[in-house]
């Protein structure tokens, strides 16, 4: 549910659907008794409404009237939420009332970068609380960028009783404990996928959650622990496995050694979705003593006949990828982003895998790698190309010329994200050109400010190219050396694009000027080391309440223009955080933070955020 | 961080720093160590104790040491060698990938005859030098002379040696840094009286005394 639609407006009757729901002034008030045609009326709406799944459509329902938005508000079972600071949980929870599935989100992405400091927010807590009392009847979870502590993973284990499926998306602040409490306490658990989350104390005593699963069969259709640094009992992850008759997908950590993969693909040939963890061996090599050979291991994975994705890959001993060939055929997903292997390691298992829409790879296979890649992997969808060596300065693997191979390769893809040393303008014309499906392109072009590497001028053209051909754009994320110019191609041509991500590029405020005027769709906004000010950003005041989020980081900005942005919106919380070293009395505004919200400003905020 | 792949001849003047050449010496104990490696060395080791803690102490060390984001150069010693200020957050990889993929450089070391591992990042170090300075820091006891590790009370001698990928056992020092670092899969400072056997780069010759 996006719901950024919505205007917020100062519209009286039937409220507004908003992101995170926003809620009108007519508050849903049950006060009044509702006459009986007024009530059939109700009770045929709800059986109708129930019927819409798409948040959008919710949202649009609900603006009707008041009673289509009361219908709504008691036929919607998902609820998602965006921004955790937009709206205040008893708010969420006083509007929808019989709501099964949860999608939080907390923190902003550049979190993931460090560019926030720890203790920020995000906290799960207050959440939890107000859904434990709400919903007892919640189902599903799924957390992204949360603050959750063991605590609350306690308190959601025991107040919902019918509790299925959980997922924590790049969170921290819980350990093995409370992975084992969810465990212990929530006997319908179908779904707990853990994906790069960072649990405490992984050096501390660890708590052995895996044995803590209900000792008769389980409901477990999904098991992912990848990011778990600490080993977990084998035995028993085995031994749960083997009780665990619908389980599809298993994604298991690097402590996970080959020949116990094997033991645990034993048990279970029926997975669709297999996280191998190290693929490495114990005892190197794999072919002596005590392991499973290479032979054993394929046979292994020819048993699996449903097998559609592979990943992990962790300590790859590149001898053991032969192991795979059976099942690459089927594979519509496969991730080698951890995998470091050269092209010649690649390409035999690349060669058989004709189906693949998803591919993650390391940068370490090279142009020739992706060559390979686009020679037989015509439906791909997705390409994800990370650095082996994330530095400014290490050798760049691939190029222009990988990027190129695969555009005309890969002619249906639709969303790619490219990291590497530099990059010329030429190639991404090319790719503007080959693939018009693209919806997402972000090209990482590690060295700062590099321009194209064979013409010498800034990379706005190839990006011009991007939002002028890519008609169905809708994330972008630009670097290399880009001036005023790339951002007036963007505000003209990128109609669609929802967010964008911007570092170390353009002039002058006109830049941002341009993408705050013409982008029309824009959600959310973050950039980083760019020369814009406070004129740039009192220019996009007509957008922020239509905008999930504006996040700016040493920037041009001063404190004088983000409190006229906080004055003149009143419904936007404007956040300038401070590092620990800053100078308070600095007028220059390192990073800022602002949000649309009806909860106003949080009553967390910690002593580095000031709220204007 | 970055791991320079261009001839070692050339690192000390890519880092900056001043360090050593990666070429092996006969040194001085105790000549080698600069001032500036010193706190390098620390945090090499804080940060292997610190890594598992979801890499987030690590992250935090960086965004510590500089938010500016202009290319100046690395002012503070303490930094791991780098051409450039490395800045927060760029290039935009998460700590869980970096750290994944940054953990093969992690080596055990054991000592003959010592109960305990320790663990070393090898990419901390530009050379063979401030490994061995590293170690010697580790294992307090002893004291670095000619290329081996002594334990002064009894003159016992240790000599630093690895298993390399592909399970031979071999004396650190032989191959170029670089290709060390590539190949070591964990270090054991061995008496050299059991080391007699090990000779250099001879895998037939090399006796794995596990």
């Amino acid at each position: 549910m996006r719901g950024e639609r919505s205007d917020m407006s100062e519209d009286e009757d039937g409220g507004r659907g908003g992101a995170g729901g926003g809620d009108g002034a007519g508050d849903g008030g049950t006060d009044t008794p509702v006459p009986f045609s007024d009530q059939v009326l109700e009770n045929v709406l709800e059986n109708v409404l129930q019927f819409l799944s798409s948040p959008q459509d919710r949202n649009a329902a609900s603006l009707v009237c008041l009673p289509w938005y009361r219908a709504e508000a008691q036929t919607r079972r998902e609820l998602f939420i965006g921004n955790c600071y937009a709206v205040s949980p008893r708010r969420a929870t006083e509007r929808f009332r019989r709501i099964r599935a949860v999608v939080l989100k907390g923190k902003p992405r550049f979190a993931d970068f460090n560019l926030v400091p720890n203790n920020w927010g995000a906290h799960f807590q207050p959440w939890v609380s107000a859904m434990a009392a709400a919903y007892p009847w919640l189902e599903k979870l799924c957390l992204k960028r949360m603050s959750v502590a063991d605590s609350d993973l306690s308190l959601l284990a025991h107040s919902f009783p019918n509790f299925k499926e959980l997922s924590l998306i790049c969170c921290e602040g819980f350990s093995t404990a409370g992975l084992a409490v969810i465990a212990e306490k929530c006997r319908h658990l179908r779904v707990l996928d853990l994906i790069e989350d960072y649990l405490e104390g992984e050096e501390d005593e660890t708590v052995d959650w895996v044995s803590r699963f209900p000792e008769t069969t389980t409901s477990l259709e999904s098991l992912g622990f990848d990011c778990v640094g600490s080993a977990v009992n084998f035995e028993a992850l085995e031994a749960l496995v083997a009780r665990s008759p619908a389980l599809r997908r298993l994604r298991v950590n690097h402590h996970v050694s080959v020949e116990q993969l094997c033991r645990l693909m034993a048990r279970a040939p029926q997975l669709t979705h297999l996280g191998t963890g190290s693929f490495g061996s114990a005892a190197a090599p794999l072919l002596q003593g005590g392991g499973c050979s290479v032979v054993d291991l394929a046979r292994t994975f020819a048993a699996f006949k449903s097998l559609v994705c592979l990943s992990g890959f962790r300590d790859v001993a590149p001898h053991c990828l032969p192991a795979i060939y059976p099942v690459c055929a089927n594979l519509t997903s496969l991730n080698f982003s951890f995998a470091n292997i050269t092209a010649e390691e690649l390409k035999p298992v690349i060669r058989h895998c004709h189906n693949l829409q998803n591919f993650w790879v390391l940068d370490a296979v090279r142009d020739e790698g992706l060559q390979a890649v686009a020679a037989t992997c015509k439906d791909l969808r997705e390409l994800r190309v990370f650095p082996l060596d994330p530095t400014e300065d290490s050798e760049g693997f691939v190029s222009n010329v990988g990027l190129v191979a695969i555009s005309q390769g890969c002619r249906k893809l639709r969303s790619i994200l490219y990291f590497c040393q530099q990059m010329t303008n030429a190639a991404v014309v090319t790719m503007s050109k080959n693939c018009q499906d693209l919806v997402v392109f972000r090209l990482c072009i590690m060295g700062r400010r590099r321009p194209d590497h064979r013409t010498g001028e800034p990379m706005d053209e190839g990006f011009g190219a991007i939002v002028k051909n890519c008609k169905k754009l809708r994330r972008l994320a630009i670097s290399g050396l880009l001036t005023d110019k790339a951002f007036a191609y963007i505000g003209k041509y990128g109609k669609l694009v929802r967010t964008l991500s911007v570092a170390f590029a353009g002039d002058t405020d006109l830049g941002l000027r341009y993408v705050l005027e013409g982008c029309t769709q824009l959600q959310k906004l973050e950039i980083r080391d760019s020369p814009f000010g406070d004129s740039a950003l009192l220019s996009g005041l007509h957008r922020y309440y239509n905008m999930r989020f504006v996040w700016m980081s040493s920037c041009k900005l001063s404190l004088r223009g983000c409190k006229e942005v906080a004055q003149r919106l009143p419904r936007l919380v404007v956040e300038v955080i401070r590092d620990r070293d800053e100078d308070d009395d600095d007028e220059g505004v390192q990073k800022l933070y602002m949000y649309r919200s009806l909860a106003g400003s949080r009553n967390d905020a910690p002593s580095f955020v000031e709220i204007l | 961080m970055s791991t320079d792949t261009r001839k070692s001849s050339t690192e000390s003047e890519v880092s900056g720093l001043d360090y050593e050449e990666t070429e092996l010496k006969l040194g001085l104990p105790g000549g080698s160590r600069i001032g500036g490696s010193e706190p390098e060395r620390k945090r090499g080791f804080a940060e292997t104790v610190d890594l598992s803690l979801g890499g987030e102490t690590c992250a935090t060390d960086l965004g510590d040491r500089s938010t500016d984001s202009s290319d100046g150069p690395v002012s503070g010693a303490g930094r791991p060698p780098a051409a450039k200020a490395q800045v927060v957050g760029w290039p935009p990889v998460r700590s869980f990938r970096k750290n994944a993929l940054k953990s093969c450089t992690y080596v055990k070391v054991a000592v003959d005859g010592a109960p305990y591992l320790r663990k070393v990042d090898l990419e901390m170090y530009g050379g063979y030098q401030q490994l061995l300075t590293a170690l010697e820091d580790m294992f307090s006891c002893f004291t670095v002379r000619n290329k081996r590790l002594v334990d002064p009370v009894n003159g016992t001698e240790y000599v630093p040696t690895y298993e390399d990928k592909d399970g031979d056992w071999m004396l650190v020092g032989d191959v170029p840094w670089k290709m060390f670092v590539a190949s070591c899969k964990r270090l054991r400072l061995m008496k050299s009286s059991e080391a007699v056997d090990l000779a250099p780069r001879t895998p037939q010759g090399s006796t794995n005394t596990k």
